[in-house]
């Protein structure tokens, strides 16, 4: 089956295009891009104008909490809150119960990613068995059964000594390494960003450089074995200077954003709800300074990607003493909306960018397909609709969990439509196509 | 009386008492004027007024406390109301209901007052969106503990006639005191000149921002200073290395008589209790002439009798010898 998506602006780095094209899919692949196609035979999809087809969004970050914490999220949620957001495809964290480091769990992942059929799901597989830091886990079985990465995430790598052996070991195998920094004996037991906001709150800190010397430990050994490190939910601007210093040396480092960080501070803490417990994530909300560093980042070409870390918690664990709150929030249905208002229509960083940031490089890192609508792709496309006014009510989203500390913010852009292997598996009513 | 003048207040614009931070100076006048009627019911052979007759009060422990608990309960029944005790460890709420299913059960009860001291800040702030009862602020985690600073204004108040102006130096540790926030916030608001001193390990972030001198240097602290105020060394919270001993500790920052000797000659000496002898001050300091740290304890029964009497919101005060 045939169908045409007609006269929209296609924003597609990889080819070079910015500008209005005809995008023709040929049962679940990309047939051909050009001006004027013929609509013989096809299902003719109208664009409407300040409209953007671009290939389909990847979220390199999220939880979906299956196997084991099916009362926050399941894969099957999770998978219709991502198309929902634009997503295409997602690449779930490990760190379920029981972990992700074996085969058993990658297949069941990928099972029920199978069942739900909407967004593509690309398990990324524990770097320690268990997730204890102790001894590597089966990371070859793991990538034979389809994870496309590793990570202890959650927790950082335990020491130094198995980071290193985890880029040595990776490195056969053209998977990144994922590093969620963040050094544990300066953590503590901290729950906010250390800094003036948590002291007058009563908040334990989490210093910005627990996650840069992380980092910095990561990049060093990346420089020296020839792994690739990925740094996760980067939130310190020391991270991002240690990212910067590595890359500049020729380090295979790579490193991604989330929204919340590229938006908030932790004044958000103190008010208009003070311990609002959707405001606790790990990494913590930080300084100005440390937002200004992420936006700074992405607009310099220093960050690859702007993930989610789409972390589902229910409203009963969330509904307590900020201390005793999970870290974390729902992401994957506001990242677009907050991209498009906050950094494309602000002008800090073109269309063609944010496309990059959310679906070329996060496809490029894990070496998985996307990222581009050249012909003979597989047909996974987002339209996004640039002026569309969005209103986050949390009520309203897809996720099973409602844990988002956007609802009520309003915001201009959103998505139309999502495409996954030609099939649209998501449609804003309110973005009107055909 | 002048006509022009602003008709002085005579209520509290909040519900709750959550903490010094969201009261203006004036509220904090109020309060300690009030304190003062409350103090003379105290002195009183029959202590008791029927101020909040009919009016239940909970008093919701989950930190073990002698002297905050009892202080409240005193304040309450010499007000009459009806009050209630509920003490709950903190391990069994590990294991069973939370702190927001607690409340709503107790909020069925209808009453009036919920008095919460918690081990996570923000509890009471917690506690505040889902009860219709005032929540009265005991101490939360490291946050605020309001009463008490109330209270420490009240004896600084009643011994030298003023807070504007005093140099009120703060020993102890910084980071993890409620006591220390919310009297950095109640005595700049008022006007003294405020000095905080710790071991570096133990300076919160942002003290500066809060209008205090920071110094790690306890001389240079409690020099010419009309109040000194000790802060609790928490042993039980000293796991973190901090600093190496105790001994090194009461070397470094004790509260010696040598170096109250540094501060005016008609300093006074406070402390919140409970006191570690010779590790945050010596005996003979707390113990001396100097010492106020009984009368605090004293005018704790006072500062929350006004406390609750105010949040309640009654028409008239039925203290005076009338």
């Amino acid at each position: 089956m045939k169908r045409l998506l007609k006269g929209g602006r296609v924003v597609d780095p990889v080819n070079g295009r910015d500008g209005i094209f005809d995008v023709l899919i040929d049962g679940d692949r990309i047939a051909q891009v050009g001006t004027n196609l013929s609509t013989d035979g096809a299902e003719v999809i109208n664009i409407p104008s300040g409209q953007v087809v671009c290939p389909g969004l990847i979220d390199m970050h999220v939880h979906l909490r299956e196997p084991g914490q099916e009362h926050k999220e399941t894969v099957a949620t999770g998978v219709a809150s991502a198309v929902a957001g634009g997503f295409t495809a997602v690449a779930c964290m490990p760190n379920t119960r029981p972990v992700n480091d074996n085969a058993g769990v990658t297949r069941l992942i990928l099972q029920k990613a199978a069942e739900a059929s909407l967004a593509r799901v690309y398990p990324i597989g524990a770097v320690s068995r268990g997730q204890k830091g102790e001894e590597l886990a089966d990371i070859a079985e793991l990538k034979e059964a389809g994870c496309v990465a590793v990570t202890d995430d959650g927790l950082p790598i335990a020491t130094a000594l198995l980071a290193r052996r985890a880029l040595e070991y990776t490195s056969m195998f053209n998977m990144p390494v994922i590093e969620h920094c963040e050094d544990q004996t300066l953590k503590g037991d901290g729950v906010a960003h250390e800094g003036p906001v948590a002291a007058s709150l009563g908040l334990r800190g989490i210093p910005g450089v627990a996650e840069a010397i992380t980092a910095g430990r990561d990049i060093l050994l990346a420089e020296m074995t020839g792994g690739h490190i990925h740094i996760a939910h980067m939130s310190a601007w020391t991270t991002i200077e240690a990212v910067r210093q590595g890359k500049s040396r020729g380090v295979k480092v790579t490193c991604e954003v989330c929204p919340h960080h590229f938006t908030l501070t932790d004044d958000l803490l103190a008010a208009p709800v003070a311990y609002d417990t959707n405001t606790k994530m790990n990494p913590p909300l930080r300084e100005a300074r440390d937002r200004d560093a992420m936006i700074a980042g992405i607009v310099d070409g220093t960050v690859d990607v702007i993930s989610t870390d789409h972390a589902p918690h229910h409203y009963d664990e969330k509904n307590v003493e900020f201390d005793r709150a999970p870290f974390g929030i729902v992401g994957l249905e506001t990242a677009v909306s907050i991209t498009l208002d906050k950094l494309v229509h602000t002008g800090l960083i073109t269309l063609t960018r944010m496309v990059e940031l959310m679906s070329v490089n996060p496809a490029r890192i894990l070496n998985v397909p996307g990222g581009s609508l050249a012909v003979g792709e597989p047909a996974d496309i987002t339209v996004l609709a640039l002026e569309l006014p969005v209103t986050v009510d949390k009520t309203r989203l897809v996720s099973k969990s409602k844990n988002t500390p956007y609802h009520g913010w309003s915001f201009k852009g959103g998505v139309a439509a999502t495409i996954v292997g030609g099939r649209t598996v998501y449609e804003n009513p309110h973005a009107g196509h055909r | 009386m002048n006509p022009a003048a602003t008709p002085p207040l005579t209520a509290l614009k909040q519900k709750h008492l959550l903490g010094i931070a969201d009261l203006t100076p004036a509220e904090i006048v109020l309060i300690l004027d009030t304190a003062e009627a409350m103090k003379e019911v105290g002195q009183r052979t029959i202590k008791k007024v029927p101020t909040l007759r009919g009016r239940t009060v909970i008093n919701l422990f989950f930190e073990p406390s002698t002297r905050t608990r009892t202080s409240f309960e005193i304040a309450e029944k010499r007000l009459s109301a009806d009050t209630l005790n509920v003490a709950i460890a903190s391990s069994s709420v590990v294991k069973g209901e939370t702190l927001v299913d607690t409340a709503m059960n107790l909020e069925a009860m209808a009453p009036s007052m919920i008095v919460l001291r918690h081990a996570s800040s923000g509890a009471c702030h917690l506690l505040s969106r889902i009860c219709q009862a005032a929540i009265v602020n005991a101490g939360d985690g490291m946050h605020e503990h309001p009463t008490q600073a109330l209270l420490d204004a009240f004896t600084i108040r009643e011994r030298k006639k003023k807070l504007a102006g005093l140099k009120v130096a703060i020993v102890g540790d910084l980071l993890h005191s409620r006591v220390l926030r919310s009297n950095v916030l109640l005595l700049t608001k008022l006007g003294a000149e405020v000095w905080v001193c710790a071991p570096a390990t133990l300076i919160p972030p942002g003290l500066t921002q809060m209008g205090v001198t920071v110094t790690t240097r306890v001389d240079e602290a409690v020099e010419g200073a009309d109040v000194i105020m000790m802060l609790r060394i928490q042993l039980e919270r000293m796991q973190g290395a901090y600093f190496p001993s105790q001994r090194e500790y009461f070397r470094t920052f004790g509260m010696t008589e040598a170096r109250v000797a540094r501060a005016k000659p008609d300093v006074i000496i406070m402390h919140p209790g409970p006191i570690n002898r010779g590790v945050e001050i010596a005996s003979e300091v707390a113990d001396g002439t100097q010492s106020v740290i009984l009368d605090q304890v004293a005018n704790g029964v006072a500062v929350r009798m006004a406390v609750l009497y105010l949040l309640a919101g009654e028409p008239q005060i039925n203290t005076a010898a009338d």
